[in-house]
């Protein structure tokens, strides 16, 4: 059964029935869906979640979708303690909610997808499409294939190569706008308006947004039916923190969880970040700028879910703080070198401000930590290309191999010395 | 003089449905408070106080958003377009 009850207006409060309408007509703000809580209480528990499928979907009762259509095997993906990450930041607790493994092309964004698409088709939409900095359009072309709907993807003309054929390969009819993702955004709501699809980010908005509250039930779940003191989550847009704190409380009051007072914290690139200078400056305006990032997936200047990203962090007690690309990258290769991760600028970027916020006395070492890592680094082989040195090759004979390895121990134990220095550096604070 | 003023869907309930109304000003500020003459009560819509937008409206002139111009004061000029746009976000999005 549903607990929908409508879309609620969240400035102004006007309700109307679900339908395929993001913009309140009354004050222009975003709907969002309404549950009735009180109806889920002591029928949706953790026992009747543990029964669900090992997917997104276990938390149906707090999605606004009658029938899921796709996303059967998408969510549900690891959390685990980094352990060896954490001995280098000396944390005994960190841990690491992993999206860059989510089914079918790894990132989080399955999750807002698999919501979205199964309610176009509720709505009765044929044709489904997106704007994207890259991994939106990714999963939208994928979920569209598997439900056999015709999808346009519109992102930046320049884009990762990862980003734009793993797009291309599921037959989606892809525009590359000459501008920025605010630019796409913004033509995408023109269209919306005009060809009547359903643009999951844009017209479906209200009911997308939810399935990234799929990322913070998973971590309360997996946690052990608990919440962690400390969330890092990257901001672009805006969607996934707020959601991650909308989860978070959902759990506390349904009684899922205990209310241990988590505060969550917003990452970005330090050559986008509009809402972390608003919550430096201590005013929920965001002032929107033109992006300059290797971070390109959270390379929006404009994010309207902005305001509500000051608003969750400030709520919660968390803060924000942003990485320049080298820390990016360098954080990149700190995890992947640590836990076997890779993941691309965006999941740098959060484990760069992560570290800072260690650093900065912000997030004691020895209380609970999640890194949330929304995104694949095979994506985005850009990023560190040129940061990795391309192995020499040698003939098939065990001689030269011999000498390789000579060679190399000089050089190894050298190197080795460097990084162990590198890594113990402390990282500069913008 | 007068320019084109684009409005979104959820505003031509002002317009009598029209997408595109001309208003005559010399400043954004001039062009939206004008717009009021020929769609009354979208000003309440556009606004929150004297010249002061509401928190979801984005206003572009031509294709650039006016905060990165002199907001409502940025100066207009016949065969502009100002374009009203609901601030919704997406991408990555976190």
């Amino acid at each position: 059964m549903s607990y929908v009850i409508g879309l609620k207006c969240k400035e102004c409060g006007h309700r109307v029935p679900v339908s395929p309408v993001h913009v309140c007509q009354a004050c222009f703000g975003p709907y969002e869906v309404e549950y009735d809580y009180a109806a889920m209480k002591g029928k949706v528990t953790r026992e009747s979640i543990a029964a669900g499928p090992k997917s997104l979907w276990r938390y149906k009762d707090f999605l606004p979708v009658a029938e899921p259509k796709t996303g059967f095997f998408s969510g549900f993906t690891p959390f685990r303690k980094a352990v060896r990450l954490g001995k280098e930041l000396g944390c005994s607790d960190l841990w690491i909610k992993d999206d860059s493994c989510n089914y079918p092309t790894y990132s989080y964004k399955e999750r807002v997808v698999s919501v979205a698409i199964s309610k176009a088709i509720e709505f009765g939409f044929d044709t489904v499409g997106c704007a994207s900095t890259g991994n939106l359009a990714n999963s939208t072309a994928a979920h569209a294939a598997m439900a056999g709907l015709r999808c346009y993807v519109m992102i930046p003309h320049d884009l990762e190569q990862g980003k734009v054929l793993g797009s291309l390969i599921f037959g989606p009819t892809m525009v590359r706008i000459r501008g920025t993702y605010d630019d796409v955004n913004r033509l995408c709501t023109e269209i919306a308006d005009k060809y009547g699809w359903a643009i999951v980010n844009v017209n479906l908005r209200p009911y997308y947004t939810e399935g990234a509250k799929t990322y913070g039930f998973e971590i309360a779940e997996q946690f052990g039916w608990r919440l962690p003191q400390h969330t890092v989550v990257p901001t672009a847009g805006g969607t996934i923190l707020p959601k991650i704190y909308k989860a978070y409380r959902e759990f506390i009051e349904l009684g899922l969880v205990e209310d241990n007072g988590p505060k969550i914290y917003s990452a970005q690139a330090a050559g986008c970040n509009p809402v972390v200078k608003a919550i430096h400056k201590g005013i929920d305006i965001i002032e929107p700028q033109k992006p300059n990032t290797i971070a390109k997936s959270i390379a929006i200047g404009n994010p309207a879910d902005g305001y509500y990203v000051w608003h969750a962090v400030k709520d919660s007690g968390g803060w924000g703080e942003s990485a320049t690309d080298p820390e990016i990258v360098a954080a990149i290769k700190l995890l992947a070198r640590t836990e076997g991760i890779w993941t691309e600028p965006a999941g740098g970027t959060t484990l760069a401000v992560a570290m800072k916020l260690i650093q900065q006395g912000r997030i004691p070492k020895n209380e609970s930590i999640v890194v949330s890592i929304t995104g694949n680094g095979l994506k985005t082989l850009e990023a560190v290309q040129n940061d990795l040195v391309q192995p020499e090759a040698i003939e098939a004979k065990i001689s030269e191999f011999d000498e390789l390895l000579a060679r190399q121990g000089s050089q190894n134990l050298s190197e080795a010395k460097a990084a162990d220095r590198a890594s113990r550096k402390p990282v500069s604070v913008i | 003089m007068s320019i084109k003023v684009r409005i979104p869907s959820p505003l031509r309930n002002y317009t009598q449905g029209a997408d595109v109304v001309e208003v005559a000003g010399t400043t954004v500020g001039e062009v939206l408070n004008g717009l009021k003459d020929k769609a009354s009560g979208i000003e309440t819509r556009l606004f929150k106080g004297p010249n002061q937008l509401n928190r979801f409206v984005n206003v572009y002139l031509n294709d650039e958003d006016i905060r990165f111009l002199k907001n409502l004061e940025t100066p207009v000029k016949a065969g502009d377009e100002l374009s009203i746009i609901p601030a919704i976000a997406g991408g990555k999005d976190f």
